[in-house]
């Protein structure tokens, strides 16, 4: 081993193997393939060994690492020529080692004392080192302090940022003391490498001692740069680095907390914003105030010379652009004529981050805002093609949006969203959604504009196209996109002939697929079930196999008995073998549909009912024996009871599984050019709250409604979930679940939840508009403090009136307590209201709401959004204790619908509370 | 901004890695080369180039074969984060010469030199090959580019065409010529992807073309260089009933549907004579990228035949045609079809006299393979393929074969007939004339007909 180290350090040879790489202990037992094959054969795998590597570097770490050591130790002294070129060589293999995970830290001494070298390559090296040991050996970083500040004052400023770099990077806490003064020295330093090395170097002091930074005052040096300097990558350096201390000092610093309550106590400023994120935190207003004229002036000043500016700084400061708001519409004109040759860049970002400046901007012009749909059209079609399959999925996802959100504007180029056959699975699968979301809106297009079909079925002819596609996962994707056509289609006569034509295929996944679809098709338009039974009853049970289309076949089977000649004795058949059946979703299915069978056509089913009960009595799932005995006893006790549950009236299932509520939609509009648009949740979902990141910071308020409450998350995270299963499962597995929960009683409807849910909704709405009548009365005596509905004939309330809640007519609460209570309670009520239009119209003036709630002791603490969204936050407490109810109202003026969120520091009353603030908001428009 | 950053080979080896934040644990190169590699557990599907992992926002593209990997904990934009994975890719190629496993291995130190410059605690510097080449210090180790596999569209030029001096393609930036002395020489390609789907009747479904205008200068100091299109050319299909159809009789405009440029590009004169300035920067990089739906003759006509010969048996006949003038020759051509499942076994009758033709069925996958070294334009060839089932077909065989599917590249041609009319080069010394190259080049992106 020694020879070999040896022989190779000095003069490097090639591994006598495979020639390929230097022959070093490493590449000899783990890189070179002939080592590979020999570890191999003895049958293990290589990742196997890439994780073993730590015990395998003790084997030869010693020997080698020392061998190193000496050798270095001997080179430190030596000013011989070619010392340098010796020294190279060994720095390069000792980072190897180090890059491979061998734990090189005890040459520190050795390599801080070669690097007194004027090569640049070589202190290169050594900082790279020295940066990846330092943070954990901090006393060995000590060690490097004196080499790197005198670095710091060379007279290469190349060696002077890099070791300005590399003395920030360090990562010692205890040694930030040293970096105060040749950081410094770098912010006024004559070359403009120092310098943006210097800029980002406050940054990770900062992190290191947010204190030391502050007590420099190096945030406001930053500022004084961020103005003055010449140099464009300076300027976008103290821009990042003011954006993220200011964002973390928000949080923590008394000062800047102060500033903010400032800001939020300012309802005529909120008032003005014509939009939820442009509430800024303390940071971005500083960032404003630190422009020397007013916020317009600089803006533009910075995008005159945005040009300046490298492609990733100018997606910085688009970012920031996206949150400013202008004062007026030429100025939004300004801009985007300004701004608008960036939708041609070759970079991607720049464009996304541009598309946003344009789409925020423009939001409350719904002229302009449709024109700039139409601009950047073209401009991210061009993107999509011509950048790599991950661009392509990354622009495509921010597509996907928009046409979410104004469908027609691609409703002439489906065209483009075809699928090519050699692109990725992720980009064809967006394609595909695409397709769905722009044949969708083509027709109701179409319905409109007479001459239908034509148009709108040239997408599903596309798909068809698919379906044949050897491909598999890509031909179910194609079915399911199918489907989703057709189950938002009024006009679904062409496309189930289509489906039909898929089962003929015999094709087992396209038959599986189908039937699925086939299966909620059927449920939302019964009157389509003569066709589709045909078909479905000539498909042979034996060719289904997957359980969902297992399931979804005996469903119909079932549901339509009497339609389908055979189907008690393919019921009889797939009872028959019930013990090779292994889920239990199928095993459910099969009981409720032979239940249905035999009330309908008892004679013929008499014999598999029998035989599938005594399975499913003994059947070891849980479900599944409480299910078959529970139809048992139904059947036991009366069967014209059982016939009415079992097999109610057929009712069309108008909605499906939910939707994305359409807050958590704008939210991930709010968050355009981010991930939010590719994972389609808003950021809160998916990140912690300290990883917002620098852009997110501004949406002060929107922090409020959504940090850190466990609960809401959870739902909302659970709803995305939903959206994402089959649609067929999520809603059979609803009734499943709502079935048991209510006790059988549920069992009148076991096919058709929606109903139930509707039936769920309504009771609110009547909830609201009873509470309207009955504190209509109450209105008087609720200013002296009278009891609310207590004395009020109840009527046929459907839920026990609140009990006595007196609120306090002079509470107050500083924004800053708001916010801290808002994030710590849990959500205790949370609905969907609906309010009076006339209430809305009342909204015109947006203080109307505020001054209303006053009346009620109930205080508007903040406000803002813009038509139709509009966002509240209200605050109220107990006349006799400090109990307080914290309230998020948001308003959407065209639907009329209020989501509301209650927090209560008293959990028991804040249902009480609940009903007085809705009765509150409903007498808005009366007089 | 990013919290690492690190390639990995396709086995999963760590390569480079660099941690720029410290928010991310130091085992996430191996949990994210896990979950890509056992995405789904049927192994069909790709892995996206972006997922959230326990919180962990994962990026990745794909470079001949190497994975470069960011990870973020904030809520990045994506676009962001994947161009400057492929930038990355980029600056390495320009300093390595060629980009594989094992020149990354050679030049590590030059890598994480270049990565320390790229990032700064996590926020992007720059990707511009130009303005590193002043923080770079370490000397390329040059890789033998012979035996590697191809990179960028600009590789294309390597096979086939003996004009090109194809070795120039992988010349590092900072890298000496072997003589001491740097060549003058700038490179300029047209390349255009096409991508056309027929109907079963062989009528044009969609046909789009891909184009890039890719700029790879060794000029040394800088010159200003314009760039001539032609005069007919318009941007924005807005005026596209004033044309009509013209595409296939090869005259009338070139109208583009959309384009974007290079930073560096200028484009004063451009409404006037059609006419881009720019000063190009070291390595390659994309002038413009554009984008044409304007309707054009396809290269290649394909005509499938089926013919059933009983229930056990069926006669496949591919007759392929190139529309291109017979001065142009087509390299490298792959037709593919899908056969029915149950296909056991294929003969296949090639026709005579044609060099470096090969028709296979690879049976694991059910494909019928069909690879023709050259064909010259104006050509026609034919395959007859004969099918063995293993049980009775009944129905239809179309439903189940097909989409035939075919590749190609076809150097000195471009279907959109856009040109360069000239490249000028503003002299600054009295130096020996440079060498230009202007090349053009069609690939088929996706060029498939239904049966």
């Amino acid at each position: 081993m020694d020879f070999l180290a040896h022989h190779h350090i000095i003069s490097p040879d090639l591994c006598p193997f495979c020639s390929l790489e230097n022959c070093d202990a490493i590449h000899t037992f783990l890189h070179c393939r002939f080592a590979l094959d020999i570890w191999r054969s003895a049958g293990i795998h290589e990742h196997v060994m890439i994780f073993s590597q730590p015990s395998f570097q003790l084997w030869f770490q010693e020997g080698e690492v020392s061998d190193l050591k000496m050798q270095l130790r001997q080179l430190a002294g030596s000013r011989a020529p070619g010392t340098d070129d010796t020294k190279r060589e060994l720095f390069k293999k000792v980072i190897s080692y180090m890059t491979i995970g061998i734990d090189v830290s005890s040459v520190f001494s050795e390599m801080v004392m070669c690097s007194a070298t004027s090569d640049i390559v070589l202190k290169k090296m050594c900082y790279l080192y020295v940066g990846n040991y330092a943070k954990h050996n901090p006393d060995l970083a000590l060690l490097t302090i004196n080499f790197l500040q005198r670095d710091c004052k060379d007279e290469d400023p190349m060696i002077r940022g890099l070791a300005l770099r590399s003395l920030c990077s360090l990562g010692v806490a205890n040694l930030v003391e040293y970096l105060v003064g040749p950081l410094g020295n770098g912010l006024k330093d004559g070359n403009s490498y120092v310098r943006m090395v210097a800029a980002v170097g406050v940054l990770k002091l900062y992190h290191l001692s947010a204190v030391t930074c502050m007590d420099a005052d190096f945030p406001a040096l930053l500022k004084h740069l961020m103005l003055k300097d010449k140099d464009a990558q300076v300027v976008a350096n103290c821009l990042t680095s003011l954006q993220e201390i200011w964002s973390l000092e928000a949080g923590t610093s008394e000062e800047a907390t102060k500033e903010r309550e400032s800001l939020l106590s300012k309802p005529d400023r909120l008032c003005d914003c014509n939009s939820l994120s442009n509430i800024t935190s303390t940071g971005e207003l500083d960032l404003l105030l630190a422009f020397p004229h007013q916020d317009r002036l600089v803006y533009i000043a910075q995008l005159h010379k945005m040009k300046e500016f490298g492609e990733w700084a100018q997606c910085i400061v688009l970012e920031l652009v996206s949150k400013y708001v202008p004062t007026d519409s030429d100025e939004i004109f300004d801009i985007m004529n300004l701004l608008e040759d960036r939708l041609q860049h070759a970079n991607g970002a720049v464009v996304l981050a541009t598309i946003k400046v344009f789409l925020h901007m423009t939001l409350s012009m719904t002229d302009v805002h449709q024109q700039v749909y139409e601009r950047i059209k073209a401009p991210l079609l061009t993107l999509v093609s011509s950048g790599s399959p991950e661009q392509s999925y990354a622009v495509l996802s921010h597509l996907h949006l928009l046409v979410m959100r104004a469908p027609f504007i691609f409703s002439l180029d489906y065209k483009h969203f075809y699928c090519q056959y050699n692109e990725p699975f992720y980009v064809k699968k967006l394609k595909l959604e695409m397709l769905t979301a722009v044949a969708n809106e083509s027709n109701t297009y179409e319905i409109v504009s007479a001459n239908a079909q034509s148009f709108g079925s040239i997408p599903v002819t596309e798909l068809c196209e698919y379906v044949a596609n050897v491909d598999i996962p890509m031909a179910r994707e194609s079915i399911r996109a199918v489907g989703k056509i057709a189950l938002q289609q009024y006009d679904v006569n062409a496309i189930v002939d289509r489906l039909l034509q898929f089962l003929e295929m015999e094709k087992e996944h396209v038959t599986a697929e189908t039937l699925v679809l086939v299966k909620d098709l059927l449920r939302k338009y019964p009157q389509w079930s003569h066709d589709c039974i045909a078909v479905v009853g000539n498909i042979s049970s034996k060719n289904v196999q997957e359980p969902k289309a297992k399931a979804a076949l005996i469903w119909m089977l079932g549901e339509y008995a009497q339609d389908m000649q055979d189907s008690p004795y393919i019921l009889e058949s797939l009872i028959e073998n019930w013990d090779e059946e292994h889920s239990a979703e199928v095993r459910l299915h099969l009981l409720t549909a032979v239940i249905k069978c035999f009330l309908r056509r008892p004679p013929e089913t008499q014999k598999a009912l029998g035989a599938a009960l005594a399975s499913g009595l003994a059947d070891f799932h849980q479900d599944v024996r409480d299910r078959a005995l529970f139809y048992y006893r139904l059947l036991q006790y009366d069967v014209s009871v059982a016939e009415r549950i079992v097999n109610p009236p057929k009712q069309a299932v108008s909605v499906f599984a939910d939707t994305q509520s359409s807050e958590i939609k704008d939210r991930i509009f709010d968050e355009f050019n981010s991930l939010s648009v590719v994972y389609q949740k808003p950021s809160y979902m998916f990140t912690d709250k300290e990883h917002r990141g620098p852009f997110a910071f501004s949406e002060d308020l929107g922090n409020l409604s959504i940090g850190a409450e466990p609960d809401d998350t959870v739902v909302a995270a659970q709803r995305v979930e939903e959206n994402d299963k089959d649609l067929l499962l999520s809603t059979s597995e609803k009734e499943e679940s709502q079935g048991y929960a209510n006790n059988g009683s549920a069992y009148n409807a076991p096919s058709y939840n929606a109903s139930t849910t509707t039936g769920g909704s309504q009771g609110h709405l009547d909830l609201v508009s009873l509470d309207q009548t009955s504190t209509a009365h109450t209105t008087a005596s609720l200013a002296i403090d009278e009891l609310l509905g207590l004395g009020m004939p109840a009527g046929p309330s459907p839920a026990p009136l609140p009990s006595a809640l007196l609120l306090n007519a002079k509470a107050v609460i500083d924004p800053n307590a708001f916010q801290q209570k808002w994030r710590q309670l849990p959500v205790s009520v949370s609905q969907d209201i609906s309010i009076d239009p006339r209430g809305v119209a009342a909204m015109a003036n947006p203080q109307a709401l505020p001054q209303h709630m006053q009346a009620y002791s109930i205080h508007c603490i903040a406000s803002g959004g813009q038509a139709p969204n509009f966002k509240f936050f209200f605050f109220a407490q107990k006349a006799e204790e400090s109990s307080a109810y914290l309230v998020e109202c948001v308003i959407n003026s065209s639907s009329c619908k209020v989501q509301l969120k209650i927090k209560a520091d008293d959990q028991s009353t804040s249902q009480a509370f609940a009903e007085l603030f809705q009765s509150s908001l409903s007498k808005l428009s009366l007089p | 901004m990013i919290s690492q950053f690190f390639v990995l080979s396709q086995r999963g080896d760590n390569i480079v890695f660099r941690d720029y934040r410290g928010d991310v644990q130091k085992g996430s190169a191996e949990i994210f080369f896990r979950k890509v590699k056992f995405w789904k557990e049927d192994g069909k599907e790709e892995a996206p180039p972006v997922f959230n992992l326990d919180g962990v926002n994962y990026f990745h593209v794909k470079v001949v074969g190497l994975l470069f990997v960011a990870t973020a904990r904030i809520n990045l934009s994506p676009s962001l984060a994947l161009e400057l994975l492929q930038r990355i890719a980029r600056v390495i190629k320009d300093y390595l010469g060629v980009l594989s496993e094992e020149s990354l291995r050679k030049n590590f130190v030059l890598v994480y030199e270049l990565l320390d410059e790229v990032i700064d605690f996590g926020y992007i510097q720059t990707t511009s090959t130009e303005v590193l080449k002043s923080y770079i210090f370490n000397e390329p180790i040059v890789v033998d580019a012979a035996c590697m596999p191809p990179i960028g569209p600009a590789a294309l030029f390597m096979q086939g065409n003996k004009r090109m001096p194809g070795t120039a393609v992988t010349k590092s930036v900072v890298a000496n010529e072997p003589g001491g002395r740097k060549r003058e020489e700038i490179f300029v390609d047209i390349i255009e992807k096409i991508s056309v789907t027929f109907s079963s009747s062989g009528y044009v479904l969609t046909s789009e073309i891909d184009g890039t205008i890719q700029m790879k200068s060794y000029l040394t100091g800088n010159p200003e260089i314009r760039l001539a299109l032609n005069d007919d050319l318009y941007i924005g299909r807005s005026g596209i009933s004033n044309f009509g159809y013209s595409g296939s009789s090869g005259t009338g405009p070139v109208i583009l549907d959309d384009c974007n440029f290079h930073e560096s590009v200028h484009m004063d004169s451009f409404d006037v004579d059609r006419t881009l300035s720019l000063v190009p920067p070291d390595g390659e990089f994309p002038v413009m990228n554009y984008r044409i739906t304007q309707e054009f003759k396809p290269p290649f006509s394909i005509n499938t035949l089926i013919e059933e010969a009983g229930t056990l048996k069926a006669e496949v006949i591919l007759k392929i045609r190139a529309e291109f003038p017979s001065s142009i020759t087509a390299n490298t051509i792959l037709v593919e079809m899908p056969l029915p499942a149950c296909t056991t076994r294929v003969n296949f009758d090639l026709e005579r006299g044609i060099v470096g033709q090969n028709a296979d069925f690879k049976e694991s996958h059910k494909k019928l393979e069909w690879s023709v070294k050259k064909i010259v334009g104006g050509s026609e060839h034919t395959l007859r393929a004969k099918l063995n089932f293993s049980q009775e077909f009944h129905g239809n065989i179309t439903k189940e074969a097909g989409p035939v599917s075919m590749t190609f590249t076809i150097p000195m041609y471009n279907p959109s007939r856009l040109q360069v009319k000239y490249l000028q080069i503003a002299k600054k010394t009295k130096t020996s004339n440079p060498y230009r190259w202007v090349r053009y080049v069609t690939q088929a992106n996706s060029y498939v007909a239904r049966i």
